[in-house]
């Protein structure tokens, strides 16, 4: 049977016909959807962790038990998950795991663009990397067989073209071959003290080695002759682009690209006149063929920055006159741009209203309410990474003079606190930071569609849990001061900021309102709605200010200044911001 | 079956249903015995920002995203979006954009105006455009929620693909109580 999948379907549809058991995750574009598909299958217990690194050892612990596990997570996820990635390399797998590592060539929806090749090289573990949907399928499941073939964990690299792109999928059967889960001890393999790694370190050694030979007959790696003047060495989506613009070149498809088959680089250089590397991001697999003493051209024609396109391929190849060049771009359309905004009624713009109105200095963290950076709220100053809000708040204050420490504000999200915010906190109470943290908590995982996290009081199996108490957390951390405030309150919420901000103590305050498209019942329910009246409003454009998309200018178009504020129906979601703002009470709710 | 592929933009603001229309696009290639390969980014497409969805089919498709300057049809939702995406396709192609206008921020903040004359500025460059009132074809149809299958029907008329094809796969990816005013959404597009 044939379906359309997206390489996350594909590779959770691979997942299952592999047999695996255990799929856990932190959430994470442009890898979330693997998991929102795991769920289909009933095989297999899905579950989101708090963080990358739990879902690692999560996925680390269904394998010594015996069942195959898989972990996903976006490239900047395995920065978090590193750490027992490396000795996991050393251990080995009981059960077969494989880690998905979703990669994002552009920033489509990251901070960087690292290119998580290098982590396979690092931590000497065989990568995978599909180059469609089919092969998403297809490699989840051979990846599988070589982690337990080769007792390794198998990393399996996406990029956002990958991730996100459709394409036929030929469906196959779980198999059902596969031992039963059992506990086996087997501490000299899986107990990491300096006696028994010094054993482990030789035999990954000779793992990686043996991959390299073996990768020479391996199917995955692909010899493709057609015309032999020009030879290119290509992985994943860049593949398909080297196909679609250079149909006659010859191609070397890696589907291993670490540890590369070094015998079948050779063999492909020797039959072919000139030899190129075509790869996103970084040099990766052309140093280490220009190591092999092979001679190729790689970088010096293609971008080390961003994704490759089929166009920026073509305009490589056309710099060097091996094909021609494309035409001409057409100067782009001078048009307003149409930049991501927060939703109408979400509850982070009350607070970075009133956080631009404080001049705050605002260490800001990964999340939707990152777009509170931009303007009119205008009200972040740092973005890192996960967690990072909260140390850096710390750091701040202890450089800046007093006065200017009463400005320092962290502000993270639920599920971002939880990923790695609580260290932060720990850390600004144990040392005494008068800085001032906000979480806002909205009760899901916004930005990456709304998954559950620790503190949503479900699973990702939609099953009811504990739902941590916040207040409670952050008492138990040793946090004194901690509020907890309506955010849809901007007299509130400008007068709890204000105050604890100058407080020379640590404190926490807590926004206590539901993003606006939680579905489940209950959550989120939208207020009356709101309307101008037209004779009371005097064109003040202080309703403006929040940015909310249901709010809309309407010049009166006498070619003045002048004009009145309306407020669309169809998108008010009642939340009486705007109404606060209001100096001339033109702003009140509909019957 | 020739060589040759289809390349389809669809282009508008987040929220639209830009990515249904594109699969139910995607799910009629594949019925109809093509290739298929789509594309899209996701993350921001909730967030009103502008979404682009590509749709390539033929007898083997390698890219997912449709090369620079190649795209043959460009199917826009919102006008001031079909206008940014001209450029990604090739002279002669054909536009086929609904009639309506969404504010983005800096229009909403009263810092700029939406542009005018959008519509005179496609059709100088691309003669082959249709302007189509999606939401009065779906009101016709009997719900103003199947604007995106009417545009789809008009779509439909400009690619070689048989009307059981699309017939078909709108009943496997709409809902069964929306499917008949979809059906009678498409078929009025198609008409055009």
């Amino acid at each position: 049977m044939k379906e359309i999948l997206s390489g996350n379907e594909a590779i959770a549809r691979g997942a299952f016909e592999a047999g695996c058991r255990v799929a856990c995750a932190y959430p994470g574009t442009p890898s979330t959807e693997i998991l929102e598909n795991t769920i289909t299958y009933k095989e297999i217990d899905s579950s989101w962790a708090p963080n990358e690194k739990v879902a690692l050892e999560v996925g680390i612990g269904a394998s010594f038990g015996g069942a195959r596990a898989l972990v996903t997570m976006k490239h900047v996820g395995v920065n978090v998950a590193a750490d027992p990635l490396f000795t996991l390399s050393y251990t080995g797998v009981n059960g077969g795991l494989v880690l998905v590592t979703a990669d994002d060539p552009e920033m489509h929806s990251s901070q960087n663009e690292q290119d998580n090749r290098n982590y396979a090289k690092f931590a000497k573990v065989p990568l995978l990397e599909p180059s469609d949907s089919q092969e998403c399928k297809e490699f989840t499941r051979l990846a599988f067989r070589l982690s337990e073939q080769y007792d390794t964990p198998v990393l399996l690299r996406t990029t956002t073209r990958i991730s996100h792109s459709k394409s036929v999928v030929e469906l196959g059967e779980r198999v059902t071959d596969l031992a039963e889960p059992t506990l086996v001890k087997n501490a000299a393999k899986l107990v990491m003290l300096p006696g028994n790694a010094r054993v482990r370190h030789p035999l990954v050694e000779e793992r990686i080695a043996r991959l390299s030979r073996d990768g020479v007959t391996m199917s995955l790696n692909r010899l493709e002759m057609r015309d032999s003047t020009i030879g290119i060495i290509t992985s994943g989506v860049c593949y398909q682009y080297v196909r679609e613009v250079m149909p006659q070149a010859s191609t070397l498809k890696l589907g291993m690209v670490h540890p590369l088959p070094h015998d079948l680089i050779c063999k492909f250089s020797a039959q072919v006149d000139k030899l190129y590397v075509v790869e996103e991001l970084d040099p990766f697999i052309e140093e280490q063929v220009k190591a092999m003493g092979i001679d190729a051209t790689g970088k010096e024609i293609f971008p080390l920055c961003g994704e490759l396109t089929p166009g920026r391929i073509r305009k490589a190849f056309a710099s060097i006159g091996a094909v021609l060049a494309p035409p001409a771009e057409a100067a782009p359309e001078k048009l307003p741009p149409r930049p991501p905004n927060m939703c109408p009624g979400c509850p982070h713009r009350g607070v970075f209203f009133a956080l631009n109105q404080l001049k705050a200095y605002v260490t800001g963290d990964i999340g939707c309410y990152t777009l509170g950076f931009m303007p009119p709220l205008s009200a972040m100053d740092t973005c890192i990474c996960m967690g990072a809000s909260v140390g850096m708040a710390t750091g701040v204050t202890k450089v800046v003079s007093d006065e200017e420490k009463k400005k320092v504000v962290a502000v993270i999200g639920d599920s971002t606190f939880l990923h790695t915010g609580v260290g932060g906190l720990m850390d600004m109470v144990y040392n005494q930071s008068p800085a001032t943290l906000v979480i806002l908590d909205n009760r899901i995982t916004a930005m990456t569609g709304r998954q559950d996290n620790p503190a949503s009081g479900f699973t990702l199996m939609d099953e009811p849990t504990n739902r941590i108490d916040f207040p409670l957390l952050c008492k138990a951390l040793g946090v004194k001061h901690i509020r907890v405030i309506n955010p849809l309150d901007l007299d509130q919420t400008r007068r709890v900021l204000q105050e604890e901000m100058n407080r020379p103590e640590p404190s926490v305050i807590i926004t206590d309102k539901p993003c606006v498209l939680v579905k489940r019942e209950g959550v989120f329910q939208k207020g009356p709605l709101y309307a101008v009246e037209v004779e009371k409003c005097t064109g003040c454009r202080a309703c403006l200010k929040i940015g909310c998309p249901a709010i809309e200018w309407r010049p009166a178009g006498d070619g003045t200044r002048k004009g009145k504020a309306f407020i669309d129906p169809l998108l008010c979601t009642g939340c009486d911001v705007c109404r606060q703002l209001c100096k001339f009470d033109a702003i009140g709710r509909t019957k | 079956m020739s060589a040759k592929i289809t390349n389809i933009l669809l282009v508008g603001v987040g929220g639209q249903g830009i990515l249904l229309a594109s699969e139910i696009l995607s799910e009629t290639c594949m019925l109809a015995g093509f290739d298929v390969k789509k594309s899209e980014i996701h993350g921001m497409s909730q967030r009103g920002g502008s979404v682009v969805s590509h749709v390539r089919y033929g007898a083997e498709v390698f890219s997912p995203i449709v090369p620079e300057g190649e795209g043959d049809i460009l199917f826009g939702f919102e006008l001031m979006e079909t206008c940014r995406s001209l450029g990604l396709l090739k002279p002669g192609a054909a536009v086929v954009a609904n009639d309506l206008k969404i504010a983005p921020p800096s229009v909403l903040m009263g810092q700029e105006t939406y542009p005018e004359g959008l519509v005179e500025r496609i059709s100088a460059q691309f003669p082959d455009f249709l302007l189509v009132d999606g939401q009065k074809l779906a009101i016709e149809a009997g719900n103003p929620r199947a604007a995106n299958t009417a545009l789809l029907g008009a779509v439909s008329k400009r690619l070689d693909i048989a009307e059981q094809y699309w017939l078909k796969a709108l009943e496997k990816m709409v809902p069964r109580k929306a499917l008949e005013v979809n059906q009678k959404a498409f078929l009025m597009g198609r008409s055009l």
